[in-house]
């Protein structure tokens, strides 16, 4: 390795100027990571008329922002942003590059990867960095990816120890967003873009995106439901329960695939990641899936009929009985005790 | 006009059904312990492929990357309907991570060549990385249509796509060739026809065949994958050797990533705190969560 800083890069993804949240994200732990390294954070912006989005990255610990500001950029397209992306890591060569595991970032991010040969760890859970032995030799200062697989059964932790630029995607709401008191005082640096034929190979004819209409990762309290909630109509009791409280319903991939409540409300592992205050898990099993989006609440109540759940093993207070019971009885009390 | 297709399919262990004992110590799969299925999305992406000539006519053609097993599911792609079937398979090609696989499926491709469009899954279940389709597409320099989850239309060197984009969709209108990623819920795939099962419940790889060989000193291999070739049943096998590849960028040795750790998840100790289910419990709780500042 060269006498050259590290540097930590972060693709800032974006649909209609607005930034997503996970880039954000990625930047709060990027910051981190080139802390570890003592290195530089850098983002790359790509589309069009984004100067305010390239500003705002220096508030998440950015001191640098690529920015490449072009009419024909403004929608994402596969393409020219691989192109871009692809030529920008060759002539740099950060060491570690991330982006969202969204629609957006999983289209991109393997394509750069094959272009530039480097190593990409899908779906990272945790991401450090660490002196590492293997195969009998010594790495210093790696990046150790840690992700599931195998529909969650294990956790893998994966390396890049020959890699001079290695790669890793994030699901939203898996790591922090973290925003400086003050932003740092950083540049941007317009970088060209010369359009190509080949990116018309594919053009965008139709589009109908939505603002997502829940925000689950905000809630402070959700109330979750699982299959256990037996039918639809025993299912709004936690409305009224989410209600009392000041909390977001959410469910399982069991509640959603029953009918109980929309997918965008899934927690878990083809869901949503959530951390809040507090998580009511009201008949789930608590399947690993599952728990890979909740477990991090700070704190969780389990209520299920079951006593060898094992959602139990992840909660801190565990309520055998059945959910049809307890929840009024809940509602009961916090009205009793707060109202 | 016809449309010629390849689809990337793959044999998974059977991830929602899982044991321990699976990993070996230097990382990899032990795959020979698991059951192993048709990966989902692969089983849709082909339908889609069928669809498209039962619409268009052309010819579907499957290609695989695995060890010896995986001739199983070469079988089950042409009980379907595909019109051939090619297992690409060397030890050389073992451990391999997403950057390697797709170095070599390239190559393949390349190789089977001139096609109009390749389908691959979106994920495979095992590995649930969904980087395949789109690191073959870049190597071939061909364009990709991710997320598929509609073919709208296929018209002259056209072909017009619904995909999935967060909270919504895009119709994009892609010049072929290109390579194109399918979603669970884009098809049905078809049962295996009857007719079909039995014209090809014989069919072999060159690796079957030879194993064959091996088991018994009467048979000769080139002999045998004559008569195979002769009766239509013959899956044809590609090695390193028949690939313009470089052994380095393959398998294992040409992963940039490796598997440093594999821990199984098991559940923790139990230490949470028990509240009984009755409306005694339910104020004690209540009390717990003013305590610990979440109400009040
Ligand atoms: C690749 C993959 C991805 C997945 N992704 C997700 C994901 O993102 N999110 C997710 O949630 N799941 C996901 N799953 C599914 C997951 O494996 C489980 O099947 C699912 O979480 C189970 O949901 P559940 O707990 O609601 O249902 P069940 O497992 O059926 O549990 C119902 C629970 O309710 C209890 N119960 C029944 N009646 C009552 C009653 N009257 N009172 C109290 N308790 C009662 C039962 O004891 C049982 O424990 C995924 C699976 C796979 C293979
Ligand atoms: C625990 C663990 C973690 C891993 N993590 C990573 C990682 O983060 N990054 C990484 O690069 N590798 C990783 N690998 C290696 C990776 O699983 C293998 O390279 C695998 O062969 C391909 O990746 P996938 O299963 O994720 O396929 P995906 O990329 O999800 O597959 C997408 C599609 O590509 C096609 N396809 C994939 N493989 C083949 C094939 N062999 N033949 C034909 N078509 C195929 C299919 O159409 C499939 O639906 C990991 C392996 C293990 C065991």
């Amino acid at each position: 390795m060269t006498d050259k800083k590290q540097e930590v890069w972060v693709f800032i993804e974006q649909r209609e100027g607005k930034p997503a949240d996970v880039s954000f994200e990625l930047l709060s732990k990027g910051r981190k990571l080139a802390e570890s390294l003592k290195g530089e954070l850098k983002a790359v912006v790509i589309g069009h008329d984004l100067q305010d989005l390239a500003v705002e990255t220096f508030r998440y610990g950015a001191t640098e922002a690529l920015l490449v500001d072009h009419p024909e950029l403004e929608h994402y397209s596969t393409l020219p942003y691989s192109r871009i992306m692809s030529q920008l890591v060759d002539a740099h060569q950060p060491r570690i590059v991330l982006f969202g595991a969204s629609f957006i970032g999983r289209d991109l991010a393997p394509r750069v990867a094959s272009h530039t040969l480097s190593g990409l760890t899908a779906d990272c859970t945790d991401l450090q960095i660490s002196d590492v032995t293997y195969l009998r030799k010594d790495y210093p200062e790696l990046l150790l990816q840690i992700r599931p697989a195998f529909g969650g059964n294990i956790i893998a932790t994966i390396i890049c120890p020959d890699s001079e630029v290695q790669m890793a995607t994030v699901r939203e709401g898996v790591m922090e967003k973290i925003p400086l008191a003050q932003p740092i005082d950083g540049t941007v640096t317009q970088v060209s873009y010369t359009p190509d034929e080949v990116d018309h190979l594919v053009r965008i004819i139709e589009r109908h995106h939505e603002d997502a209409k829940v925000n689950l990762k905000a809630a402070p309290i959700i109330v979750s439901g699982g299959y256990g909630m037996g039918n639809f109509q025993n299912f709004q009791i936690l409305y009224d329960l989410a209600h009392v409280i000041g909390g977001e319903v959410a469910g399982t991939r069991a509640a959603v695939d029953a009918g109980f409540i929309d997918h965008e409300r899934q927690v878990g592992q083809t869901g949503v990641t959530v951390r809040p205050k507090l998580y009511i898990a009201c008949g789930i099993s608590g399947a690993i899936q599952h728990r890979a989006g909740m477990s991090d609440s700070n704190k969780i109540i389990a209520i299920n009929d079951d006593p060898e759940a094992p959602i139990f093993s992840v909660c801190h207070y565990g309520i055998v009985g059945d959910v049809m019971e307890v929840i009024p009885m809940l509602i009961d009390a916090y009205k009793h005790k707060l109202k | 006009m016809s449309y010629h297709s390849i689809v990337m399919v793959k044999q998974v262990p059977d991830t929602a059904n899982i044991s321990g004992q699976v990993m070996k110590p230097d990382g990899t799969v032990n795959r020979s312990k698991l059951p192993t299925v048709f990966n989902p999305e692969d089983k849709v992406a082909l339908e889609l492929a069928l669809q498209l000539r039962d619409r268009y006519g052309g010819t579907v053609r499957v290609v695989t990357m695995g060890p010896l097993k995986a001739s199983d599911l070469l079988r089950d792609c042409l009980y379907m309907g595909a019109d051939e079937a090619v297992l690409v398979s060397d030890r050389k090609f073992a451990g391999a991570d997403t950057l390697a696989t797709s170095y070599v499926l390239a190559e393949t491709l390349r190789k089977l060549a001139p096609y109009d469009v390749i389908f691959a899954g979106r994920q495979a279940i095992d590995g649930d990385t969904a980087q395949v389709g789109p690191q073959t597409a870049e190597k071939l320099g061909l364009p990709q249509i991710t997320y598929a989850e509609e073919i709208l239309e296929a018209k002259d060197r056209t072909i017009t796509v619904k995909r999935k984009i967060d909270n919504g969709f895009e119709v994009l209108e892609g010049k072929l060739p290109l390579l194109i990623t399918v979603v669970k819920d884009a098809a049905t795939p078809r049962p295996f026809r009857a007719k079909r099962v039995m014209a090809y419940k014989n069919a072999r790889t060159l690796l079957e065949i030879e194993k064959m060989a091996d088991a018994n000193s009467l048979l000769y291999v080139d002999q045998l994958k004559d008569d195979y070739v002769s009766k239509g049943l013959f899956i044809p096998t590609l090695t390193a050797d028949d690939l313009d590849i470089e052994v380095a960028r393959c398998g294992l040795g040409g992963s940039p990533t490796k598997v440093h750790k594999i821990e199984s998840v098991v559940l923790g100790g139990s230490t949470h705190e028990t509240i009984p289910a009755t409306k005694d419990g339910m104020y004690g709780l209540i009390d717990k969560l003013m305590d610990d500042h979440i109400f009040g």
